[in-house]
């Protein structure tokens, strides 16, 4: 079904690495995935797992010492990682929108926040003070901030931090862009209002007909938002494919770790499952699968050689020598 | 000891600071100059004897009519402008060592009493720190020396009244924090004597950020001393540091007569600039919150 | 803000009896004035009368309540040399002064904060490592050396600009100002130049590291994330939040360059209160320099207060308490 959409972005073999002192950090080391028009696409992993450095490469904001070494991104069939500076001014905010982790710092504190809002509409659109002004209040309003009008002279800090980040989806959303990219845009929020932003945020993607990446790494999130999943490890996929069948059946033994480590609301007696160790330190990866340390699975190949992706069955890949076979939890 | 300092990041993050390593020669050059500064010359500048008015405004060697005995010339009593210079060198880096030393001690003790015991004192003495801190300390120097008169013990006294606040802050704040910590509450409660607990637990875990101020100090005070002196209320005439050679190569700068006063300032320049330079890595070094 | 205003105002009077005090006391304990006032061959009856006469005789807390009462009068004593009340010298310096300040000032902030804003944003760059050196040189130099080398290549060498004086002045609201004539200008521009650049140097660094800290701040990258040029984002949202710890920094050297003012206004022969000050603490004329120290008291009491001001206008967080 996927296949008879219309491709929105293709990442093909994506790679960003961090040239520092202490060594080059691959951050994004051969990323390739393809975004449907009007699909959700979560893009998952650990902390540290170059996942949020997937999206910045796509918008162009990867600054020193950090690096598009190779690669391509093809939006809408224009190569970005070539993309002149000068263009990717017109693609920013217009074509692709970004929403950050946290609200408290993602607004300017000195400016009002009608006056951000204005900021993208000047940028990307034609309308006069008036239009714009109109079309801020609407949006807002869309967003759930009631008596939008007075509030466009308020200042980020006479906001929540759960009313802020309505704002930045809000600033987001306003020159009604293609893609959202949404770097874990609920981390940062109170427990108790990350389901209504992410009802929002759903809501709002939908009704615009635009495609998004959510960055996250709570596989709980993305279970409600995806249609597709991603999982990346030491800037490396390591599987994807449809949600539900990802989520149901994992393939690779750190998916199926991720889903073990979610609470189970319905199952209270069960103890979490964690994964033991910790993501390696990414400037020495060891020579073969960079999971094997770290993998119940393990045998003598995974120290040998590296998994390459291959497809499970049509739709679905994983990177392992050893897949989970059929319903691993 | 000397390996384990070569093997420190300390030096290696020297080693690969360009400006490190030149403020830290330009250092060493004038500590060999303020050490060995009379060997270095063949005339005692202040000798009046080994002076000769014939040799009176010579311009540097270089230079036609320039004499090889004066490498920059001399100044109107036939002085050479190289051995006043190098004598200047001496007494600037002594007021600037000398006063940085007093301020140091005097202010780390206020700081300590201050952020200690806290009360009355403490509030006191912050609410001084206060209002000198508003002003200038240049402006405060210069009524100083106005009141006291000219001698290189006034300047030390001015400089030290002017310098002494920045130390009794930073040490009062980091006593503050630190005599709240566990470990001091400890001693206090296991009977330590205050002077105890303040030398072996507190003092040690202050100083890190004064080794900064301190050396940077050193060279507002050569550049306020050098102030001081060209305005005539700073050190006498009778022991001229390198901002009185400038001031008295003022009168014939008019004249085209430029040496007496341009290499004074190019060495003071090039000596407030090595101790900037090493500072300023000392403060990337010893500080990480700011690099 | 009607209770801030207040607030602030009685701190400012406390301030500024705290100076009335130290510059009294100072003055008690040096010097003896009443030499100033007499003749060289006077007899001990005319010492004893002159003494009489400005009150010298008194106990020390009677003559500062003479001191404080005279003064809250606006009489601020006669000048021994002038003999013309030491308020209205002051005052009539009081523009020459303001106008190299205020220049040097601007100076100052046209080129130290574009130069600051690069480095601080590019902080890696071989230009930004030449401009933080030049910086660095700059607070290295003695201003009264730098004023002497402007003048010997400027005025002695080249002739370009006069090496000393006001030039021409206009008078306007009843002072002489150098700034509204071109010859006038000739003349402002070596002492200004002379005064701003440890000032320069200083606000340089300070943009810089405010720049440098606002760099890191998550709303520079939304910022561009919403197709904001670089140059923009920069200056719109970079500047003004990097501009708080340099408008402090404007307060302290205003007061700085003031203080400064005395040693390169006796360079260029700049007749301002600088000049008027060294040649008072040369010939002993106490209440000449009390009250430049009340004024220069009042004026960085008020400074402070205006800064405080500013703060609020630029930072909506930041509200009088």
């Amino acid at each position: 079904m996927k296949d008879m959409t219309e491709t929105l972005l293709r990442v093909d073999d994506l790679r960003t690495h961090f040239h520092t002192f202490a060594g080059t950090v691959k951050a994004v080391d051969g990323v390739s995935f393809s975004l449907a028009k009007g699909e959700i696409m979560g893009l998952v992993g650990e902390s540290g797992g170059g996942k949020s450095v997937v999206g910045f490469s796509i918008l162009g904001l990867i600054d020193s010492p950090g690096r598009i070494e190779s690669g391509q991104i093809l939006f809408d069939g224009e190569d970005l990682a070539k993309a002149s500076e000068d263009r990717m001014h017109k693609i920013r905010g217009k074509e692709i929108a970004m929403i950050f982790q946290d609200p408290m710092t993602s607004l300017n504190p000195l400016h009002p926040i009608g006056r951000q809002m204005d900021e993208m509409l000047r940028l990307h659109t034609d309308l006069d003070a008036r239009g714009r002004r109109a079309r801020c209040i609407r949006m807002l309003e869309d967003v759930g901030i009631s008596q939008a009008e007075d509030r466009l002279d308020s200042y980020p800090h006479q906001f929540s931090g759960g009313m802020r980040q309505r704002v930045v989806i809000a600033i987001a959303m306003l020159a009604e862009p293609r893609l959202i990219v949404a770097d874990e845009p609920t981390t940062a929020l109170d427990v108790t209002i990350q389901a209504q932003i992410l009802k929002l945020i759903r809501r709002q993607v939908r009704e615009h007909g635009a495609s998004m990446i959510l960055v996250t790494h709570d596989l709980a999130v993305v279970a409600e938002m995806a249609d597709h999943i991603t999982v990346l490890y030491c800037g490396k996929v390591v599987e994807r494919g449809p949600t539900r069948q990802v989520i149901d059946d994992p393939r690779h033994p750190y998916t199926a770790g991720l889903i073990a480590s979610i609470p189970d609301p319905s199952d209270r007696k069960h103890r979490l499952d964690q994964i033991p160790g910790a993501v390696p330190d990414i400037r020495k990866l060891p020579r073969g699968c960079n999971f094997r340390d770290r993998c119940p699975r393990a045998q003598a190949l995974c120290a040998e050689r590296e998994p390459d992706l291959e497809t499970q069955e049509p739709g679905r890949s994983a990177a392992c020598h050893f897949p989970v076979e059929g319903g691993g939890t | 000891m000397m390996t384990a300092f070569f093997a420190s990041e300390f030096f290696a993050n020297w080693r690969r600071n360009g400006s490190a390593i030149a403020g830290s020669v330009i250092l060493v050059i004038f500590a060999v100059i303020v050490v060995f500064g009379p060997w270095l010359v063949w005339q005692d500048p202040y000798d009046v004897a080994g002076l000769d008015l014939m040799d009176s405004y010579k311009p540097p060697a270089w230079l036609p009519g320039g004499d090889p005995r004066f490498p920059l010339g001399t100044d109107g009593q036939g002085r050479d402008v190289l051995a006043a210079i190098i004598y200047g060198t001496r007494i600037s880096v002594l007021i600037g060592v000398s006063a940085m030393i007093c301020s140091l001690v005097i202010g780390t003790f206020v700081g300590l009493v201050a952020g200690y015991f806290r009360g009355r004192l403490d509030g006191l003495i912050m609410r001084i720190a206060d209002i000198q801190l508003s002003f200038p300390s240049m402006l405060i120097a210069l009524f100083l020396m106005s009141a006291f008169g000219t001698g290189i013990d006034k300047v030390l006294i001015a400089l030290t009244a002017v310098g002494w606040v920045v130390y009794a802050r930073t040490v009062r704040g980091q006593t503050l924090s630190e005599s709240g910590r566990e470990y001091v509450q400890a001693a206090r409660v296991a009977g330590l004597r205050n002077a105890k607990i303040i030398r072996r637990h507190i003092l040690p875990n202050v100083t890190t950020p004064l080794i900064v101020v301190a050396t940077v100090q050193v060279g507002t005070f050569i550049l306020i001393e050098a102030s001081l002196s060209f305005l005539g209320v700073g050190v006498p005439i009778t022991q001229p540091s390198l901002g009185l050679l400038i001031k008295n190569g003022f009168d014939v700068l008019f004249s085209g007569l430029w040496w007496v006063s341009v290499f004074p300032g190019l060495f003071i320049m090039a000596l407030v600039f090595g101790i900037n330079l090493f500072g300023d890595f000392l403060r990337d070094e010893l500080n990480p919150r700011l690099k | 803000m009607l209770g801030y205003t207040i607030k602030r105002l009685i701190q400012m009077v406390v301030v500024l009896w705290a100076v009335s005090v130290i510059v009294f006391l100072m003055m008690s304990f040096t010097g003896d004035p009443v030499f100033m006032v007499v003749p060289i061959d006077a007899t001990d009856a005319e010492i004893a009368q002159a003494r009489r006469i400005l009150g010298l005789d008194r106990s020390l807390p009677e003559q500062y309540f003479i001191f404080v009462q005279n003064m809250l009068q606006g009489d601020f004593g006669r000048s021994y040399v002038f003999r013309e009340p030491a308020l209205d010298l002051i005052l009539e310096r009081l523009p020459a002064t303001l106008e190299i300040v205020l220049v040097a000032m601007a100076m100052s902030a046209i080129v130290a904060i574009p130069l600051g804003v690069y480095a601080g944003a590019n902080p890696g760059r071989f230009s930004s490592r030449t401009i933080m050196s030049g910086s660095l040189l700059g607070i290295s130099l003695p201003s009264f050396w730098v004023g002497m080398m402007l003048i010997f290549l400027f005025a002695v060498k080249w002739r370009i600009f006069p090496s000393s004086g006001r030039g021409d002045t206009v008078e306007i609201l009843g002072t002489r100002w150098s700034i509204f004539t071109a010859d006038g200008w000739t003349h402002v521009i070596l002492p200004s130049l002379t005064l701003s650049l440890a000032t320069m140097a200083i606000i340089l660094r300070i943009t810089r590291a405010g720049m440098m800290e606002v760099m890191r701040q998550d709303y520079m990258k939304f910022a561009r994330a919403k197709g904001v040029s670089r140059r923009n984002v920069l200056y719109r949202h970079g500047l003004r939040n990097a501009l708080i710890p340099v408008v402090t920094i404007f307060g302290l050297q205003l007061g700085d360059l003031i203080a400064f003012a005395t040693i390169t206004e006796t360079i260029f022969a700049w007749p301002g209160l600088g000049k008027l000050l060294i040649d008072s603490i040369y010939r002993a004329d106490r209440p000449v320099i009390v009250v430049y120290l009340m004024l220069v008291a009042l004026i960085f009491v008020v400074i402070n207060f205006l800064v405080d001001i500013v703060y609020t206008l630029i930072d909506p967080r930041i509200t009088v308490k």
